[in-house]
């Protein structure tokens, strides 16, 4: 399912303020298929800034940022066909069913109807295809929206807290899903205060390192 | 079906399900109609001189009352975020937003407005000139509207920094349809304040989108 196009995501030299804070400086990061980048740190640190600089979504920061070694913004059209981003907001809509829902995160992919009913089967919330997701807890809005990762065929993901709001079984499923991904050749970039386990390639960085001093 | 298609779907799709939203306006705007008159002067020979005048005032606060959602769930939600992750042009989907603004506030106005032209006693001759004006004139309010709503959407409670930013851009709109309705009252051609509509129509179409994606582009990016 996933394309067999080489994952390459390289920040060199990264700096970036917020209200007269580095929040860090001199990052660097190389990720390749098959492995699992998990950012950490306090709260504050910056995760959520560095993932959204990574996805191309933020263009406020110094330093170089390349997917397959092409800066990101001159290639973005690509780069957004290639990775899938997940913010921690989960953009469902709550008076749309969670089919609804799905068939809007996934329409860049345009994707059959039938796998978007086995992905949502899949995390466990088959029978609610019709349901306004106003009906449904956080978790399970929360795992419409992690549908997603089930028939999306980008071979890397920027995850913003995906664990959020999720019960035991599905942070199992995610873990699970998260592993597949790996051993199939795909990258991941992940924040999470989640300990993940046995998950190959994975590596934790935690932001504190970079952190700088007030300016 | 592409991210457009599919939001433009969407859009559709959740204004149905929620029509409180976007039915609220226009009560508003029949109750104007209705109320008018009785506060004013039932006279019909009064009633039917500022009869048009009165509707497109009417139509410009209605329309003013449904703008403020326009971006601020999308931006609340993180739906905005995602239409950004996905690479597509931001261009477009401004365009799209306003089409279906349009569709829920500036075509039922317009269908509706033959019926509050009965209630104020406008003259025969300008009810074409009522529908064609506003036909024309309600998609630029949306399209300007727009703007206003993408710059605001970050801001808590920016309904009243909106009606500030927007209202004096929607007065030459204002002057050149109610005055074709009262020319076409009276019996005159109204042609020149049609063309104009259309143009500020063309105008509007063509650059506000721009505007709009770089108001998105400021919220998004913080």
């Amino acid at each position: 399912m996933l394309s067999q196009a080489p994952v390459e995501l390289q920040a060199r030299d990264v700096f970036c303020e917020r209200d007269d804070r580095v929040l860090f400086e001199h990052f660097d990061l190389n990720l390749s298929g098959g492995a699992l980048v998990q950012l950490a740190g306090p709260n504050g640190a910056g995760k959520t800034t560095l993932l959204r600089i990574l996805a191309g979504l933020n263009h406020d920061f110094e330093g170089d940022v390349l997917f397959n070694g092409e800066p990101l913004h001159s290639i973005y059209p690509e780069y957004a066909a290639q990775r899938l981003y997940m913010g921690h907001l989960a953009a469902v809509k709550k008076s749309l069913t969670a089919l609804e829902n799905l068939r809007w995160l996934t329409s860049q992919w345009q994707i059959d109807e039938d796998r978007l009913v086995q992905a949502l089967e899949a995390v466990e919330l088959m029978g609610y295809e019709m349901t306004p997701c106003q009906q449904l807890s956080a978790g399970q809005q929360r795992r419409v929206s992690l549908a997603r990762l089930l028939v999306v065929p980008a071979p890397l993901w920027i995850l913003d807290e995906p664990f959020t709001a999720l019960d035991k079984q599905g942070v199992a499923w995610l873990e699970q899903r998260l592993r597949e991904h790996v051993e199939q050749g795909g990258a991941v970039v992940i924040t999470s205060h989640h300990a993940l386990q046995a998950v190959p390639g994975l590596q934790v960085l935690d932001l504190s390192r970079w952190a700088g001093d007030a300016l | 079906m592409s991210l457009v298609t599919a939001t433009l779907r969407r859009d559709l799709l959740l204004a149905a399900r929620n029509p409180g939203e976007w039915l609220n306006p226009l009560m508003f705007f029949l109750m104007v109609a209705a109320l008018f008159p009785l506060a004013v002067d039932p006279d019909p020979k009064f009633l039917s001189k500022i009869a048009g005048g009165v509707i497109w005032v009417a139509a410009l606060l209605a329309t003013l009352l449904s703008l403020d959602a326009l971006y601020k769930t999308d931006v609340d939600d993180g739906t905005l975020e995602q239409w950004l992750a996905s690479g597509e042009s931001l261009y477009a989907l401004a365009l799209v937003k306003a089409l279906v603004h349009w569709c829920i506030s500036g075509l039922p106005l317009t269908l509706m407005a033959p019926l509050l032209g009965l209630m104020l006693h406008l003259p025969d001759s300008a009810y074409w000139a009522l529908i064609v004006s506003l036909a024309v004139g309600t998609p630029v309010l949306s399209l300007l509207g727009a703007v206003g709503a993408a710059l605001t959407a970050g801001v808590r409670s920016g309904g009243l920094l909106l009606t500030l930013l927007i209202l004096p851009l929607y007065v030459p709109v204002l002057i050149f349809a109610a005055s074709a309705v009262y020319h076409a009252s009276i019996g005159m051609d109204y042609n020149g304040q049609i063309g104009f509509l259309g143009a500020l129509l063309a105008l509007a179409v063509c650059l506000t989108p721009f505007a709009s994606a770089a108001a998105l582009k400021l919220n998004l990016s913080r």
